[in-house]
Order: structure tokens, then C-alpha cells, then sequence
């Protein structure tokens, strides 16, 4: 890129350039003596060494010369072609820029017929076909494995996407959405308005609702604590609300853990768990709407399997 | 022409030769490097680091992540469609040192800012085998004690010499910033911030 903030520094560059150039060739040119005839003797440089040595001014090697010119030839042939003299750009206009660009072109219009069949199905089609769901995995592995794992089956705080079971909703809509907006959880800390008697009443509460061991007389008083501090999102059923990404409480899928102590920590502390928006993933990429398209097929398929 | 015996002979003369041919290359790649706006000028939105991302910036040094991670997205579609926007020189003006590392063992992460969560970070960095089952990252447990920079007002001053225009006002707030954070703290802040002014395209 030439924005240089005075012209003095091309024509620096252009002169040095230059000078080495043609300096290397006249410097190469006086130091090199004739070539020697035939029966010849090249003269003694005058000076011994060591009582008897003496060396001989012989010629520089033909076959080195000619290799040294070639490059000086190389290097005139290339400032000529492409950029290097200063603001120059050369007689064939390339640039770095412009080769990344033709590449990712090439690509688009390598990739676009297979796209665009695709585009014209819907989701659940999309998702039933085996050439869709290799392209999906390859770009599933590539911008979400990092979080969900390269099996879908998630960790602590990153959902399995395999479960069927959905905070936000497992409908092609909304993954697509979760995909392009991302998500960020907002469950609030309840550790100081329930002190830790309340927490643990309220745990145990939670963990009745799947039907799991629990200390009844805690889980009694909990209950009430429950209606008045989390019935709001989790509903007073504990079946969850998916509009506020507020999950399920009866089943059996705990995305931080479902022991009293993972529960406590979740209530004291909250969890606000975040989903990045796919402009930090697909942001820059080429055939953006089709790679998002293929994508929900994918992690909706992956729920669609028994 | 000087002779080649004169020049032998004369060691002085030798040696400010020698110089001279060796620093032509440098003298016409490098010098102009620095009069150029591409180079010299931050690219639009990008500010000096705060003073937890420094901190942050200081531990990616101290533990070594320039050895597998590079920074430098490169003009490939290969590289831009798995990390992003290519970088470009002006991102890396507030980069003293520069990290653009050589090798990858890991992935590049020049673009690493924004693309996980602060929780994942955390995860990832305590035991990274957590969240990703096949990496072959070493574990950093021992990122989650009080971070200790003293020094941070002297650095700031110190970048300020060669123009990171820190105020006075931001210089005094420093050591409060870091009040209570731990170094996975000041880590997370500095790798959620990379490459997050990538050109909009």
C-alpha cells in the first residue's frame, strides 16, 4: 500500500533501489579480471605468506558471473512487473488484496450451485439430506465444537444440543436466531435476598420438582420461596419458560449440574451464561445467509434423531 | 575504485563498508515503514488497552502463549473464513511488543475477542480439556490468585513515551482497576478485547 506521508520516501526507495542495482553491476564489473587465454598464466597477487605462499589473481568463475548477472536481470525483470519501486505498481497491476479477493470470489461461485439448492428447501429438508448434513458438520466443527463439543453433547454451561431439550426452543426459527443473535442468559444472584438457609430450602425444592432425593421438611419451606422468587421465570410448575431462556426444572438435564451443591452455587450466584452473536463467526465469510442456513439444518437435525 | 588491497588492509575502512551494504536492505524495507499511515495510524475505534487488558496483555507473555498461538490472520479465505476479517497493520499500533508469533500449534488469535464467552475463557483456561475434549493445551489453574502489578502506572507512563496518550486522570485510576481482580480476570479482559476493531466489511 503506498500512503506514504511525504513523496520524498518512494523516490527513497526508488533510488536506493536503483543504485544497488546498478552499483552491484559496475562494482562486479571492475573486479573482474579477463578471461585468461589458452596457455595463459594468471599473474601473482604480490604479496608471501609464510616464507613461500604465494596466491594467483585468477578470473572469477564464467559460470558465477553468469549466475550474478541473472539475478541482477531477475530483480530489473520483477520491479518492472510487479510493485517495488516506490509508489510503482507494476506492469501487472497485482496485489495482495486483489489475489484475496479473486480467491474468495472463485470460491463463492465454486460453492454457490450447491447452496443455492439448498437455500430453496426448507430446514427440515435440508436436514434430512445426508450431502447438507456433511457440509453442516464440517461448518458445525469449525465455529460452534469449540463450546458445544465436537459430538453436540456440550459441557458444564454449554448446552447439549442433542438432548431435545431446548432453552430457547428447538424449532429451525429460533436456532436460527440463537445462531445470528446469539443468547445471554439472565438468571440474577439470589444468594443475598435468600440468605443461605432460603437457598438451600429453595434447592431442595428445586430438586423435589424432578422428582429426586430431597429433605422434604427443607423442600417444604422452599416451595414458598420458590413462588415468590423464581415461579416468575422458571414458572410455578418449574416447567420453564423458553421466551426467557428460563429451563425446564422438572427433567432431568441440569446444564451446571444437578447435585443440591450445583443448584445452591446456580441460585447464590446466578447464571448468566453467553452465546456470541454469529457476526463473530460467520461475520466475514463468504456465502454468510447459505452457511447460516445449512448450520440450523444441522443442529436441528441433530435433535430430530432418536 | 578503491582496490581490493586497500580495503583488506584498512580494517577501519573495512568495517563502515560492511556496515553500509548490510543496512541497505533495512534502509530501504524498514525505515519507510515508519512514515506511512497504514502502518503508523490506528485503524478506527482502537484505543490503547486499559489497564487490566495490559496486565492481561503482560501474563500472555509471561505464560509464554506466543509460542503456539499466532496473532496475524493472514489474506487467505482458508484464514478469514475459520477466524475472520484479515489484520491489518493498523490494529497492532498499540501492540508494544508486537505478538504476532510464527507458530500454531494453536489456533490464531487475533480474532479470539468476543467470539467465546467470559465463562467459556474461564473454563477453557483452568482445564481446557473441559470444553474442547481433544486439545492439547496446557492447563493455566494457577491464573485464579490476586493479580499483583505494582508496576502498572510506571508502564503506562513508559508506553506513553512512545505515544500511547494515556491521561493523567487514567494513570491515577489504574491501580484501583486492578483492585480485586484475579489474573484469569486481567487474562480473559485482554483476550476478549483482541482483534475486536477488525475493519468492517
Amino acid at each position: 500500500m503506498s500512503d506514504f506521508t511525504s513523496g520524498f520516501w518512494p523516490l527513497y526507495i526508488s533510488v536506493i533501489t536503483a543504485l544497488s542495482i546498478i552499483g552491484t553491476w559496475v562494482f562486479i564489473r571492475s573486479q573482474t579480471t579477463r578471461k585468461l587465454q589458452p596457455g595463459e598464466k594468471p599473474e601473482l597477487i604480490g604479496h608471501t605468506w609464510d616464507g613461500d605462499l604465494q596466491d594467483f589473481d585468477n578470473p572469477l568463475p564464467r559460470w558465477w558471473l553468469g549466475l550474478f548477472y541473472g539475478t541482477l536481470i531477475f530483480a530489473a525483470v520483477y520491479l518492472v512487473l510487479w510493485p517495488g519501486m516506490g509508489n510503482y505498481a507494476g506492469l501487472l497491476g497485482w496485489t495482495s488484496l486483489q489475489e484475496y479477493e479473486d480467491e474468495v470470489k472463485a470460491a463463492e461461485a465454486k460453492f454457490q450451485p450447491v447452496y443455492a439448492g439448498f437455500m430453496k428447501q426448507d430446514v427440515a429438508t435440508v436436514a434430512a439430506n445426508p450431502e447438507a448434513h456433511a457440509i453442516g458438520r464440517n461448518l458445525y466443527l469449525t465455529y460452534c465444537s469449540q463450546c458445544h463439543g465436537s459430538d453436540a453433547a456440550g459441557a458444564k454451561g454449554f448446552p447439549n444440543l442433542t438432548d431435545h431439550d431446548w432453552l430457547y426452543g428447538g424449532d429451525a426459527d429460533t436456532i436460527r436466531a440463537t445462531i445470528t443473535d446469539g443468547r445471554a442468559g439472565m438468571m440474577p444472584a439470589m444468594g443475598e435476598a435468600l440468605g443461605p438457609e432460603g437457598t438451600k430450602e429453595v434447592a431442595n425444592y428445586v430438586l423435589s420438582l424432578s422428582g429426586r432425593k430431597h429433605d422434604a421438611r427443607l423442600a417444604s419451606a422452599g416451595q414458598q420461596k420458590f413462588a415468590d422468587n423464581c415461579a416468575a421465570c422458571h414458572m410455578p410448575d418449574g416447567s420453564g419458560m423458553a421466551a426467557m431462556g428460563a429451563p425446564k426444572l422438572t427433567d432431568k438435564v441440569w446444564l451446571y449440574g444437578g447435585s443440591e451443591a450445583s443448584i445452591i452455587e446456580s441460585i447464590a450466584k446466578g447464571r448468566n451464561g453467553v452465546m456470541p452473536a454469529s457476526s463473530q463467526t460467520l461475520g466475514t465469510t463468504s456465502n454468510r445467509e447459505a452457511k447460516l442456513h445449512l448450520l440450523t439444518a444441522y443442529i436441528y437435525g441433530l435433535s430430530q434423531q432418536k | 575504485m578503491i582496490s581490493h588491497e586497500t580495503i583488506e588492509k584498512n580494517i577501519g575502512l573495512l568495517i563502515v563498508l560492511t556496515i553500509l551494504v548490510v543496512s541497505i536492505g533495512g534502509l530501504v524495507q524498514i525505515v519507510p515503514l515508519f512514515f506511512q499511515t497504514s502502518t503508523t495510524q490506528a485503524v478506527t475505534g482502537l484505543t490503547p488497552y486499559t489497564p487490566l487488558q495490559l496486565a492481561g496483555r503482560d501474563l500472555y507473555i509471561r505464560e509464554g502463549c506466543v509460542g503456539c498461538h499466532s496473532q496475524m490472520v493472514r489474506p487467505f479465505r482458508a484464514e478469514t473464513e475459520r477466524y475472520g476479517h484479515y489484520s491489518v497493520a493498523g490494529e497492532y499500533v498499540y501492540d508494544r511488543p508486537f505478538l504476532w508469533g510464527s507458530k500454531r500449534t494453536g489456533p490464531d488469535l487475533q480474532r479470539v475477542g468476543g467470539r467465546y464467552s467470559d465463562a467459556w475463557h474461564v473454563a477453557h483456561l483452568l482445564n481446557p480439556r473441559d470444553v474442547v475434549p481433544e486439545s492439547n493445551m496446557p492447563a493455566y489453574p494457577w491464573l485464579d490468585r490476586p493479580l499483583k502489578d505494582a508496576d502498572i502506572q510506571k508502564k503506562m507512563r513508559t508506553l506513553n513515551v512512545v505515544g500511547h496518550g494515556y491521561t493523567e486522570a487514567q494513570i491515577a485510576a489504574a491501580p484501583g482497576e486492578l483492585e480485586g481482580k484475579t489474573e484469569m480476570d486481567a487474562m480473559v479482559a485482554y483476550l476478549q478485547v483482541l482483534g475486536t476493531h477488525a475493519p468492517k466489511n
